[in-house]
């Protein structure tokens, strides 16, 4: 079985226009960082991933996930993880509230708890168990973000812009930790950045389109 | 998925057009002797209603105070933004207003009846000292003839809604930069606003002020408590008609009501060819190099009508509280001897009934209406569909068409094919106008939501259907509320709908308010009037509070606070 995200003569087109068209593979560890300037695509690649292209948008080819065909899977089947350039914790619910949304499902409470007070140890965030989403710090929020993002168990990892609303010292901080947890678990990364140290940082190959 | 999602959009247009469709067939079929009501011929029920001799003037009444009372109320409007746009009296005047938008129109008449009747509070108040009346002036201020208590009545209850509907429809303009711009060109303020945001505001507010001048021509429960008797507006001649035991009368009342809908036609037609006529001089305004020095000096004015159209609202709504807790009260002292419990304790008994039948149809209908636009909103958004223009059009139908023209067809069609009418049926047409308040006021927060959020709980492995529940209902807490509030408020104030949907069988606190309206105990319509207030303002206390109690912990979802 071939492991990694492989984007199979991928081509999204609006109406007659042709928009972009893909043919690569990510292996499971490695980050593709996709450049380009605003209006290329890029975002309409991720909603392409993530299954939520607007219909205006026609999709050709597959999208294969560690041997899994998910191209016409909804959002919720796919295994793929995102990350916004906001935080977009959900504002209704604690900081562990939050991660026990991401977490899969199974073990009892207390399990879950303890899973979820494990993972805000490992970022940092130990006791904002009960905290206000609205009451953390920019690297705080992108923390929780990042690991109620991985308790799903994603097997593939998409991040839109996801460090462009941090500033400069903060965002290489957050980066590394995004590029070592995710070469830890082994997921394929697709990138989206107008930011030229995000890929260098990457070190992976990077597509530019438009 | 659920495909049944797709037919919610379809049900609540349905909800909003068949009981108006029906309604509209109700009056002219059996008019044309398509169906039969026994004991009614049409042709004899044409000729009683065009040998009345009241029609002509009742008709002329249903005009003038209809078209004086939106004029007015427009007017008011646009004094007051052109004058004090950006101004501290402006926020002033919006935060005084906008409760007075849920205060019932009915109690909102009887307020002001109290405070402008010859024994009311402004007469006391400058009696006898500068006046010398000891006794109440024989002066006939209330019902007078010429419809212009009534007049003055709707247009102070319709000016806070034309404000608000045009200080939503102003944050969708550039109105500060257009001013700025004009003003260095060397325009007045006013002149400004009313040169370059007025046109832009006014196109946005159509609709809302044909909804005016539909419903101040023909509302009922106001001109039965201010307006003329001898002979009373057209609408309320057509409810007497509808509410007379003889069966006869019911077409009679059909042929009026068709009446009734041509006038506020043909009323609409002509206030568009006046838009019409109002854009060609203000064309020739705009580009006349007339830089309206002067009209800056209207600004006092702008406070003081402001500020007295409020009041008129806000002392009426004082007014019938001390005259529910008044013991002794002689002419002309501006306060009560003492003030007492026993209104109260003595009408307490027969409110709770009243009482418990408004709770359940204004739940109902507002329930109804949330799970119906709730439906119709996320149909929107998972399958991508976007309402027409059409569609949006039918939203403002049942309130332009007016209510006095199709809810007696819907009791003539009930009556003919012996369905009973009763709560459901008052549920059911109670929706009728709930549903678009609640839509209108639902639509822009739901739209609003980052949908980025759907996305990510989708990618965390959440359903549609979690997500809707567990992510986006949540979030919109406050904004749910809010609109179940306006949807409870609106129910509340509904007297025709209750009355001809209910057959007369079904009472509400807004009925028996209004049917206290002849008999002059002012007493009880303070009770009566204070407890319709408070069953359409409780609402709105719950939905500012709950969500402050439900998210204490969470910053980010509490409304902002002034």
């Amino acid at each position: 079985m071939t492991t990694g995200l492989t984007l199979k003569s991928l081509r999204i087109t609006r109406g007659e226009t042709e928009l972009l068209a893909i043919d690569t593979d990510v292996p499971s560890g490695a980050v593709l960082s996709v450049m380009g300037p605003s209006g290329a695509g890029k975002s309409t690649l991720l909603a392409a991933l993530t299954g939520t292209l607007a219909p205006a948008f026609h999709l050709q080819g597959r999208v294969i996930l560690n041997g899994r065909d998910i191209t016409n899977l909804p959002t919720e089947a796919r295994r793929v993880g995102i990350l916004f350039q906001d935080d977009l914790l959900f504002p209704h619910l604690s900081v562990g509230q939050n991660m026990a949304f991401g977490l899969t499902k199974g073990g009892t409470r207390a399990e879950r708890r303890a899973k979820i007070e494990t993972a805000l140890t490992d970022v940092g965030l130990e006791g904002f168990f009960e905290r206000d989403p609205a009451t953390l710090s920019g690297g705080q929020k992108a923390r929780v973000a990042l690991m109620r993002m991985l308790l799903s168990a994603p097997e593939a990892l998409l991040l839109d812009e996801a460090f462009g609303g941090l500033d400069p010292a903060l965002r290489e901080h957050i980066r590394a930790l995004v590029f070592t947890r995710a070469r830890t678990l082994n997921l394929p990364v697709v990138m989206v950045t107008h930011d030229p140290a995000d890929a260098e940082a990457a070190d992976g190959p990077i597509l530019k389109i438009g | 998925m659920t495909p049944s999602l797709t037919l919610v959009p379809r049900l609540t247009l349905a909800a909003l057009v068949l009981p108006v469709g029906a309604g509209l067939w109700g009056v002219i079929a059996p008019l044309l002797g398509l169906v039969q009501i026994t004991g009614a011929d049409p042709t004899e029920a044409i000729d009683a209603l065009l040998a009345w001799p009241g029609l002509g003037p009742s008709a002329l009444l249903s005009v003038t105070t209809g078209v004086s009372a939106t004029l007015l109320a427009l007017s008011l409007v646009v004094l007051i933004l052109s004058q004090l746009h950006g101004r501290p009296a402006l926020a002033w005047l919006r935060r005084l207003l906008s409760p007075l938008l849920s205060v019932p129109h009915a109690a909102a008449a009887f307020g002001l009846a109290f405070l402008i009747a010859p024994s009311g509070w402004v007469t006391r108040v400058f009696s006898p000292w500068s006046t010398g009346w000891d006794q109440p002036p024989d002066l006939l201020i209330l019902n007078d003839p010429w419809g212009l208590t009534l007049t003055l009545g709707l247009a102070i209850k319709e000016a806070p809604f034309l404000l608000l509907m045009s200080l939503a429809a102003l944050g969708q303009t550039r109105a500060d930069q257009s001013i700025l711009i004009a003003r260095a060109l060397g325009h007045s303020a006013s002149g400004a606003w009313l040169k370059t945001v007025f046109p832009a505001i006014y196109a946005q507010i159509r609709l809302p002020v044909y909804v005016v001048l539909a419903y101040s021509m023909t509302a009922v429960d106001v001109a039965l408590i201010l307006g003329p008797t001898r002979p009373s507006t057209l609408s309320v001649q057509i409810l007497r008609w509808m509410s007379d035991p003889d069966l006869a009368y019911r077409l009679q009342g059909a042929a009026g009501a068709l009446v009734q809908l041509a006038l506020v036609v043909g009323v609409m037609a002509l206030w568009r060819a006046a838009e019409q006529a109002v854009a060609t001089l203000g064309k020739a305004w705009i580009t006349g190099g007339s830089r309206s020095s002067g009209l800056d000096r209207l600004r006092p004015l702008a406070r003081v009508l402001g500020g007295l159209s409020s009041l008129g609202v806000l002392l009426g709504l004082a007014g019938l509280v001390i005259w529910s807790f008044a013991g002794q009260w002689r002419y002309p002292d501006v306060l009560p001897d003492q003030m007492t419990l026993r209104s109260w304790q003595r009408f307490a008994p027969q409110l709770t009934d009243p009482l418990m039948e408004t709770a359940l149809i204004a739940l109902a209908s507002t329930g109804i209406a949330l799970i119906l636009c709730i439906g119709s909103l996320e149909a929107e958004t998972r399958h991508n569909l976007r309402p027409t223009g059409r569609a949006m059009a039918l939203l403002y139908l049942p309130l332009l068409i007016p209510q006095i023209a199709f809810l007696p067809g819907l009791q003539v069609l009930l009556l003919q094919s012996g369905l009973t009418s009763g709560r459901w049926v008052v549920v059911l047409s109670h929706l009728v106008f709930v549903l678009p308040y609640v839509f209108l006021s639902l639509s822009d927060p739901w739209r609003a939501w980052d949908r980025r959020y759907g996305t990510v709980a989708s990618a965390l492995g959440s359903s549609p259907d979690g997500v809707l529940f567990r992510v986006r209902l949540p979030m919109l807490l406050a904004p749910l509320l809010t609109a179940a509030a306006i949807g409870c408020a609106v129910s509340v104030g509904q007297y025709l709908p209750t009355l001809l949907a209910g057959g007369g069988r079904v009472a509400t606190i807004t009925t028996e308010a209004v049917a206290l309206s002849s008999g002059g105990n002012r007493r009880a319509i303070g009770v009566y009037a204070v407890a319709q207030t408070l069953a359409a303002l409780i609402p709105f206390a719950i939905a500012l509070g709950l969500p402050r109690l439900v998210h204490r912990n969470r910053r980010a979802l509490i409304p902002e606070t002034r």
